[in-house]
């Protein structure tokens, strides 16, 4: 374990969206605040600062996370992927064509978390009913009010109707 | 916020030694609870975070009667146990009914134990007057608004709650906390872990600086016990409990014969309910005899005008889930 107080500067390196990057941050630099502002990957929204809104979620090694509430220098070695991460070969993912499809959102500040969440949501299993999708996309917060919309679009992704 | 050192621990010995002979250092591992206070309320400030997330005190592990939890086993992980659906059911519902999944990634079980309340007067750092942050100087909560706070193990001294729904069939459970220390390491009950506010709310639990909770262990129920946990908040999800009750019954010809019950929601502490286990023992599965309980669970509560309103919720939360558990219909 290294142990110099003095010292509050951290080499990190990490994976993101698929490639390998190296970086110095101040030991205080979240996980959001890295990514806005040292890795130039401003999809990733903030929105509360504080846990309670979903805006900034993440996926980190796969498991959808808060990134305002994880330093960046728990992040090494690990992989995160964002929303700039989802699309590929030029074709964007699922989950993104769904919100399209659906209108499922308004002012889209807070669409990269809940694409961010759906697309882990599915992963977990999820989508079972509407009930399910709900209460599993909580932790995202729309103050447009897109919610039904949001519903509508991952119900689809899951190929739960026949759009 | 000032700068802190970022320490990555891959040794428990090691990383409780390193807390434990620094009073300005702590551990770090969800957090969902240390970062939040440190980053962005700016309540708690150590200088040095001992991050110990890659520590091997992960993962579950049924040993006969009981359920081995490592302390940083996420809530999702505990909740995805099919040991703990089958035999300690309201334990995933406590889980599932907590936080977001987002934040169910992150936080841990050892974390979820320490949590901090959600107290707006203790997390405003711009409040003089908060027992918990600086003892002696007052309790504005228990003078201002205040909706979302104890009503149990409370005073005039602090009225801070405990909001964790996990907590609370855990206590129920008796389930024991295995903490390590530089001297060695020791296991309390949870029952007996946390202390109640009294003169001193800024001391919450029986843990000495620098100790590690590095598991917990559940004993399961009998089998052929029910088990339910029933949450009552002002959203439908994503939303800290106004009253929470986590009930175990074995019921054998319309008797109660076994008997769990705790509260979350209204207490300083996750709240076992003795006095009301012991009216259930025994008796007939009634809705007399579960409003009997209800009643003497909520014993002598201490309320100010915003949280009057609690000791009826509860009462009627813990009548329902009862009511829920037995099968019984109201």
């Amino acid at each position: 374990m290294a142990s110099d107080p003095a010292d509050a500067d951290i080499a990190l390196s990490l994976n993101l969206n698929g490639s390998a990057r190296r970086l110095r941050l101040d030991s205080r630099v979240t996980l959001l605040d890295a990514l806005r502002e040292h890795l130039g990957m401003t999809g990733t929204k903030m929105g509360c600062d504080q846990g309670a809104c979903g805006a900034c979620t993440v996926l980190l090694d796969r498991k959808r996370v808060l990134s305002c509430l994880v330093l960046a220098a728990q992040c090494e070695g690990r992989d995160v992927t964002t929303i700039e991460g989802l699309a590929r070969d030029g074709q964007l993912h699922p989950v993104q064509e769904a919100f399209i499809r659906h209108d499922g959102f308004q002012c889209g500040f807070c669409t990269p978390g809940q694409i961010m969440s759906a697309v882990a949501l599915l992963e977990e299993g999820r989508a079972g009913s509407d009930e399910e999708i709900r209460e599993f996309m909580s932790g995202n917060l729309c103050r447009c009010g897109a919610y039904p919309n949001i519903v509508a679009a991952i119900r689809e992704a899951a190929g739960r109707d026949g759009v | 916020m000032g700068p802190f050192e970022y320490v990555r621990a891959d040794d428990v010995a090691a990383a409780v030694a390193l807390v434990s002979a620094d009073a300005r250092a702590d551990y770090l591992a969800g957090g969902t609870t240390q970062l939040d206070l440190m980053l962005k309320d700016g309540v708690i400030a150590p200088q040095r975070l001992v991050d110990i997330t890659r520590l091997p005190l992960r993962g579950v592990t049924a040993r006969e009667e009981t359920l081995q939890v490592g302390a940083l086993t996420t809530m999702e992980e505990l909740a995805a146990d099919s040991t703990v659906a089958q035999r300690a059911s309201f334990v995933r519902e406590a889980l599932l009914a907590g936080a977001s999944p987002q934040l169910r990634n992150m936080a841990t079980i050892g974390g979820n134990l320490l949590q901090r309340t959600r107290c707006r007067y203790f997390r405003d750092s711009t409040v003089t007057a908060c027992n918990k942050r600086i003892p002696g100087a007052g309790c504005a909560a228990v003078r201002g608004p205040a909706r979302m706070h104890a009503i149990l193990g409370a005073g005039e001294h602090c009225i801070a709650l405990h909001a964790s729904d996990l907590c609370v069939p855990l206590v129920a459970l008796d389930t024991l906390v295995d903490i390590r220390g530089v001297d060695g390491s020791r296991s309390v009950p949870l029952t007996q872990f946390y202390v109640l506010p009294g003169e001193r709310p800024d001391i919450e639990n029986v843990l000495q600086h620098g100790e590690l909770i590095t598991r917990i262990r559940i004993p399961l129920l009998p089998v052929g016990t029910r088990s339910g946990y029933l949450k009552v908040r002002d959203r439908a999800s994503y939303e800290f409990a106004l009253a929470s009750a986590a009930a175990a019954l074995l019921i054998e010809d319309g008797t109660i014969v076994r008997a769990r019950l705790a509260l979350g929601g209204v207490g300083t502490v996750p709240w076992r309910a003795l006095e009301a286990e012991e009216i259930l023992y025994g008796a007939p599965a009634t809705g007399r005899t579960f409003r009997a309980a209800a009643q003497a669970a909520l014993g002598d509560p201490f309320t100010v005008a915003g949280t009057a309103f609690k000791v009826e919720l509860a009462e009627r939360t813990i009548v329902r889930i009862l009511h829920t558990v037995s099968g019984v219909r109201s």
